[in-house]
């Protein structure tokens, strides 16, 4: 009977009674109220038709013959399960103990004889609000647990679709450790790290304002620009201005993401570091024990127009065994039971007074669970091991079919002047070119080092003149990386030329390539005698283009370089 | 009306049953009989416990049927019941049937009033 469900206030009332003269007066009493009656001489009469009529509320008389009150009450609220059925015990109030019975057997009120009409109205209309309100907190229940069922497959949706776009990573690199809760992402939190075409490994930490998946929508953008702008060779800064533009785009007023960026470059060791709105992070320098502070010197990324957004990264000279470590705002918040949180002088303690950088991580992990009492998944940590170790395998873009990988036999140059050197970095856009030929894919990464490292000379020590003897220490690092800041934001003349000559030989081929710059050249010989020291830093990197590139000819006023790659049929 | 039958409880029956009154009233005579038997066979096996349970669901209905006397004499049976005292409810409940006696006699006037007013 549906239309007696209650949706008017009238419902189906059990009484149970043994007594017929009492039975009939209160089936009279609830019937007149409204509502449909069902009546039962005992408790298992009464049971029954719980079962088969399902009643909204049941009038139980405690002492009856075959089963008593108590009985088919605990019976009843057995098969009502999570319904509410309030159970109204029809009992004298002067028995103490019949009325504890009657609670513990499931009853939800009492009603006394001689019967009031007025208190049975009052009493049955409680109970029915009562009910109602019941039925409503278990439809409510349901609810929230059917959304949060589609919030966690969304979630996990989400995160499938993301660990692809973050697959390409090399995260699981033998020289870096992280800490990454796997719903971090849902946290707002993002760590990305990948190689470039010429060895530099970039990382990214991020922490999006807010949670859950409005922090989660910005991540994806990030990721996918982060990844296919590192492996086509795009420095730091490029990249840092396409997340600032994309997210800027993108993300609502007062929605950000702070953000540290490093390149790390272990051949030339060098790290470069960015950091807008991060917790400072720490590069441990293994000579001396010491730490330098990468401390956010910008805005989070997505707060400022791109012309206002300064893209300058610090720069530090990186040895063999120096560590950097990067964590978010999270492991700083960490709280303990009385509210107190980590906190920055906790931290900086702990690295004070770590004695074995290689067990550092592990500390700073062991310390934040003892601070907290239990593992904590709200903290991106990640640590960089400096490491002279050859990088195994670099990521290969896959670029779509032209009519150059057929085509073995032709030759390009171009000449990129003052105004395009200030704001252009040419190396990807040559590279993409140069990787249309198929012979020399599978040296992506040598071609690069050795495009990036000509184009840096003829750039910085040709076209802007800068000394590159001012490298030899690591004050002098940061002057240079000041000056080349300066000199660049100046320039008004000046070029660079690339000669790229592809020529076919038999099933293989060899590539001619030749840069020239406007600046003044310099004392060649003299030059690649002084990088034989190995004790030199910095400086030209000949030594290093000379091994990578299958021959190398310098011209003797230093203006320019031709270097040469061949690969075999079959390559 | 008396100090057997509560008046206000009578005519606040009559509201609410209705033409149902008499039937009430039957009911109520009918079943007061089977009470009775049941209070007298729990007596003649000494069971405290039956007398007890007897005697409390009577006076509920006692009590719903504005016969407080009768109600009354059910809560000295109960008592007794429940505090295994058998001794002297041998009189108390030729007391109870003395008073239903009474009680009897009243409802069946009370029905031929009923029935004489509405028709």
């Amino acid at each position: 009977m549906p239309e007696l469900k209650g949706d008017k206030g009238f419902i189906t009332v059990l009484l149970a009674e043994d007594g017929p003269a009492d039975r009939m007066l209160l089936a009279t009493l609830v019937a007149r109220l409204g509502h449909r009656v069902l009546t039962a001489a005992n408790g298992l009469e009464a049971v029954a038709l719980f079962e088969q009529e399902r009643p909204q509320l049941v009038l139980m008389d405690a002492l009856m013959p075959v089963m008593d009150g108590f009985e088919a009450a605990r019976r009843i609220k057995r098969l009502a399960g999570e319904e509410l059925v309030p159970i109204i015990f029809l009992t004298s109030l002067s028995e103490g103990e019949a009325l504890v019975q009657s609670i513990e057997a499931g009853g939800d009120d009492f009603l006394s004889k001689p019967y009031n009409p007025l208190i049975l109205e009052a009493k049955i209309k409680a109970m029915n609000r009562l009910r109602r309100l019941q039925a409503t907190v278990l439809e409510q229940r349901d609810l929230i647990a059917r959304h949060n069922g589609h919030l966690l497959t969304e979630q996990r949706v989400a995160k499938a679709v993301f660990d692809k776009i973050t697959h390409s990573g090399c995260l699981g690199a033998a020289n870096i450790r992280y800490l990454q809760s796997p719903y971090a992402l849902f946290n707002g939190d993002l760590l990305l790290a990948a190689y470039k075409p010429s060895g530099e490994m970039h990382v990214l930490l991020g922490d999006f304002t807010g949670h859950g998946l409005p922090a989660a929508i910005g991540a994806m953008p990030v990721a996918d620009a982060f990844y296919s702008m590192t492996a086509r060779g795009y420095s730091p800064s490029e990249i840092l201005c396409e997340l600032n533009a994309k997210l800027k785009r993108i993300l609502p007023v007062g929605m950000f993401c702070c953000a540290t960026l490093l390149s790390v470059d272990t051949q030339r060791r060098l790290l470069e570091v960015w950091n807008g709105g991060l917790p400072a992070g720490y590069l441990r320098r293994v000579a001396d024990g010491h730490y330098v502070e990468l401390a956010s010197r910008h805005l989070p990324l997505g707060v400022l127009e791109n012309d206002a957004f300064d893209t300058s990264c610090d720069v530090h000279p990186l040895a063999v065994g120096d560590r950097v470590l990067l964590l978010s705002d999270g492991v700083l918040e960490v709280s303990n039971a009385t509210g107190e949180t980590f906190g920055e002088e906790r931290l900086r303690t702990l690295l004070r007074e770590c004695d074995e950088p290689a067990r550092l991580f592990a500390q700073i992990q062991n310390a934040l669970a003892d601070f907290h009492g239990e593992a904590h998944d709200d903290a991106s940590m990640l640590e960089i091991l400096v490491s002279d170790e050859p990088i195994s395998a670099l990521p290969m873009q896959e670029y779509g079919k032209s009519w150059l990988i057929s085509s073995q036999d032709w030759s390009a140059s171009f000449e990129f002047r003052a105004q395009t050197l200030k704001s252009f970095n040419p190396l990807p856009f040559l590279l993409q070119l140069l990787m249309e030929v198929r012979g020399l894919r599978p040296r992506s990464g040598e071609l690069y080092t050795v495009l990036a490292e000509l184009y840096s000379n003829a750039l910085e020590h040709g076209v802007m003149g800068l000394d590159s003897a001012l490298k030899q220490d690591a004050a002098g690092f940061s002057e240079y990386y000041r000056q080349r800041d300066q000199r660049l934001s100046e320039l008004d003349a000046g070029f660079v030329r690339f000669h790229l000559q592809i020529v076919p030989n038999g099933e293989g081929g060899r590539l001619l390539l030749r840069v020239e710059d406007s600046g003044e050249g310099f004392a060649v010989a003299e030059e690649l005698a002084r990088q034989q020291s190995p004790t030199s830093l910095g400086g030209r990197g000949m030594r290093l283009i000379c091994r990578l590139a299958d021959e190398c000819t310098w011209d003797e006023d230093g203006r320019g370089v031709s270097v040469e790659f061949c690969w075999n049929a079959g390559a | 009306m008396s100090e057997h039958l509560d008046s206000a409880i009578l005519s606040s029956l009559q509201e609410i049953m209705g033409e149902e009154y008499p039937v009430l009233l039957d009911t109520f005579l009918a079943d007061s009989e089977e009470r009775v038997r049941l209070l007298r066979e729990a007596l003649g096996q000494s069971d405290a416990q039956a007398l007890r349970q007897a005697a409390h669901s009577f006076k509920g209905s006692c009590s719903n049927m504005g016969a407080p006397l009768l109600a009354g004499l059910c809560r000295l049976l109960e008592e007794a019941g429940r505090r295994g005292q058998l001794d002297g409810c041998e009189a108390q409940l030729e007391h109870l049937e003395r008073e239903l006696a009474i009680v009897r006699i009243m409802f069946r006037s009370e029905r031929q009033r009923f029935v004489i007013g509405r028709s």
